[in-house]
């Protein structure tokens, strides 16, 4: 991996006796949108704030653009983050051009990058209102707006879409891809795995602290054998003909009901599956296994493990 | 603490708290609360020896004294309670923190941005307060009751560093506003009953140099002294010149015990702040 953005070696971060993280190992590449998942306790808040240099590792080594996280040069990587939180509070008695002001402030940035970023998540009119009259959704885009300030070379997003609606999230991806094209590298957790399965390159699944999978959606598909769903609508009175058939080849699970039948293969068996279903079907739809399926795999897969 | 401090990250938290504090009107309200009592004061504070009116700068500033003391820590502790617990309930400080800026840059503005308000307040309210009786002062009149407003400044920050201290300690606001609360009852209200009781169960033993020794371990007498040393006529009229020692009425003794009340809290609360980051 050429042009690493974020290094984790042997990261453990403990509190007491309760170990939130154990022997993390991670490399993010520089323009990479990384997916981090896991249950709740898993670590994610925990790696994610190890990860802004809010906390410091209890054994190991993170570095974030080359350095330490625990140096007094992180002061520096931390002008070129930009970070969201799950839920964007900020000050209600100013107004969303001042917050955003204070900010650019903060991080050294001119004050004009804020119409630009107010314009860019569609907050333009509503900058000059006071935070306390946002909706949910606008204060998390006014959120979102902060984190483009300065065009970050890091961004760390942790639910991201909270509060907002469809079109929003559709415009939150579109400027989230604009900052992976300039080359910014982004982590991004979501409880809603449907939303990041297709977005995201690569994704950590943690459990329990430690990493149980690691690698592109496709890769984790590979490495787990999850069964594909093919839907078939038959054509009328084919039902008996077509579970009669099938029957026949081992490994499957099928359901059929009236003219509809379900079956859950491994993809070896998929072209088989759709040469016995032949002139009978009508109409097919093949589900492969979506991340949701990989996650409660591989999270069932380590419980059982430890 | 890492490295130089930066001087306009301190400015930028600083200007958003005062800004903060005009914006929803606490420096005028609390002003007006100062002016009325001034001016009541002004003219109404001699009114048990049967007279209203003002008399002089000293017996005004003596009535004020009694009044401040109660006033100044109040505000002070309220001001300054939630000003870390608060951004840390709220879920805003993890955003702060995520941005160039250092643990100590964001506690030293928010305590001099805080501290900025207090003292306009102190200011705007008890200049107001007196504006009408400019004509009949001196100017000696004018420094004395300068020395008063500057030393209710000086214990105002001392119980604001204090109010930061519990703010960084406290696990939420509701046990933030009681501590504070507690602390304005134990410096305004308790100490000096203590104090005089362990004078008068000593039987008098106790020394006029350890007795004012530990005056100095309130903020609030080391106010009292500043103003009462400050004058013949308050130093006359609250008898203690007597009890203390002549070393402990310097008023740049005082002056350093004062500063000394506002720098070890606030150290304290960088030190425990700063040590919050594992």
């Amino acid at each position: 991996m050429t042009n690493v953005s974020i290094k984790l070696t042997g990261v453990s971060k403990s509190f007491g006796q309760v170990e939130a993280l154990r022997d993390v190992n991670l490399s993010i590449a520089q323009g990479e949108m990384f997916g981090l998942i896991g249950h709740n306790g898993a670590g994610k808040s925990t790696l994610f704030k190890l990860m802004l240099g809010l906390m410091t590792p209890s054994a190991g080594t993170l570095r974030i653009g080359g350095v330490d996280s625990a140096s007094a040069q992180f002061r520096q990587v931390r002008r070129r983050i930009g970070y969201l939180p799950e839920s964007f509070v900020s000050y209600d008695n100013l107004t969303g051009l001042e917050i955003l002001n204070l900010f650019a402030d903060l991080k050294k940035v001119p004050r004009t990058a804020c119409h630009v970023a107010l314009e860019r998540v569609g907050l333009k009119e509503a900058g000059a209102r006071r935070l306390h009259t946002y909706s949910k959704g606008m204060r998390q885009r006014l959120g979102f707006a902060q984190v483009l300030l300065g065009d970050p070379a890091l961004i760390f997003l942790d639910e991201p879409t909270n509060g907002l609606d469809p079109e929003g999230i559709a415009d939150f991806y579109v400027i989230l891809r604009e900052a992976q094209a300039r080359g910014a590298t982004i982590v991004i957790t979501s409880h809603i795995l449907a939303e990041i399965q297709d977005r995201v390159d690569r994704l950590v699944i943690l459990h329990a602290g430690k990493v149980a999978a690691l690698g592109s959606l496709a890769a984790l598909r590979a490495r787990h054998v999850l069964p594909s769903l093919i839907e078939a609508q038959l054509r009328p009175g084919q039902g008996e003909r077509v579970a009669a058939v099938l029957a026949h080849l081992p490994g499957l699970v099928v359901t059929v009901r009236e003219d509809r039948a379900s079956i859950s293969c491994q993809a070896a068996l998929k072209a088989p599956v759709l040469a016995a279903l032949g002139s009978a079907m009508l109409d097919v739809t093949i589900r492969e296994p979506s991340l949701e399926d990989l996650f409660l795999g591989y999270g069932g897969m380590h419980a059982r493990a430890n | 603490m890492h490295g130089r401090i930066d001087w306009r990250q301190v400015w930028v938290i600083c200007a958003k708290e005062f800004r903060d504090r005009i914006r929803n009107r606490w420096v005028l309200a609390v002003a007006l609360i100062f002016a009325l009592f001034a001016l009541a004061i002004a003219y109404f504070g001699a009114a048990q020896q049967g007279e209203v009116g003002f008399r002089s700068i000293d017996v005004t500033i003596a009535s004020l004294v009694s009044l401040v003391i109660y006033l100044v820590p109040l505000i002070a502790l309220i001001l300054g309670y939630d000003a870390i617990v608060g951004e840390r309930e709220r879920g805003s400080l993890e955003l702060m923190l995520s941005m160039p800026i250092t643990r100590f840059e964001i506690l030293l503005g928010k305590y001099l941005g805080l501290a900025g308000a207090l003292a306009s307040s102190t200011v705007i309210g008890f200049g107001a307060g007196l504006l009408p009786l400019a004509r009949e002062l001196t100017l000696n009149d004018g420094f004395h009751y300068t020395g008063f407003v500057a030393s209710a400044i000086l214990m105002g920050l001392a119980f604001l560093s204090m109010s930061m201290l519990v703010s960084v300690l406290a696990l939420d606001r509701v046990r933030a506003s009681g501590v504070a609360i507690a602390l304005w009852f134990f410096f305004v209200l308790i100490f000096d009953l203590l104090l005089m009781g362990a004078l008068v169960l000593s039987g008098g033993k106790l020394g006029s140099g350890l007795f004012a020794a530990l005056l100095m371990l309130n903020p609030a007498d080391v106010f009292r002294l500043m103003n009462i040393f400050g004058s013949e006529q308050v130093r006359t009229m609250y008898g203690l010149a007597t009890v203390m020692p002549e070393r402990l009425t310097d008023p740049l003794v005082l002056f350093a015990i004062m500063l000394g009340w506002i720098v070890l809290p606030f150290c304290l609360a960088n030190w425990r702040f700063t040590c919050k980051r594992d």
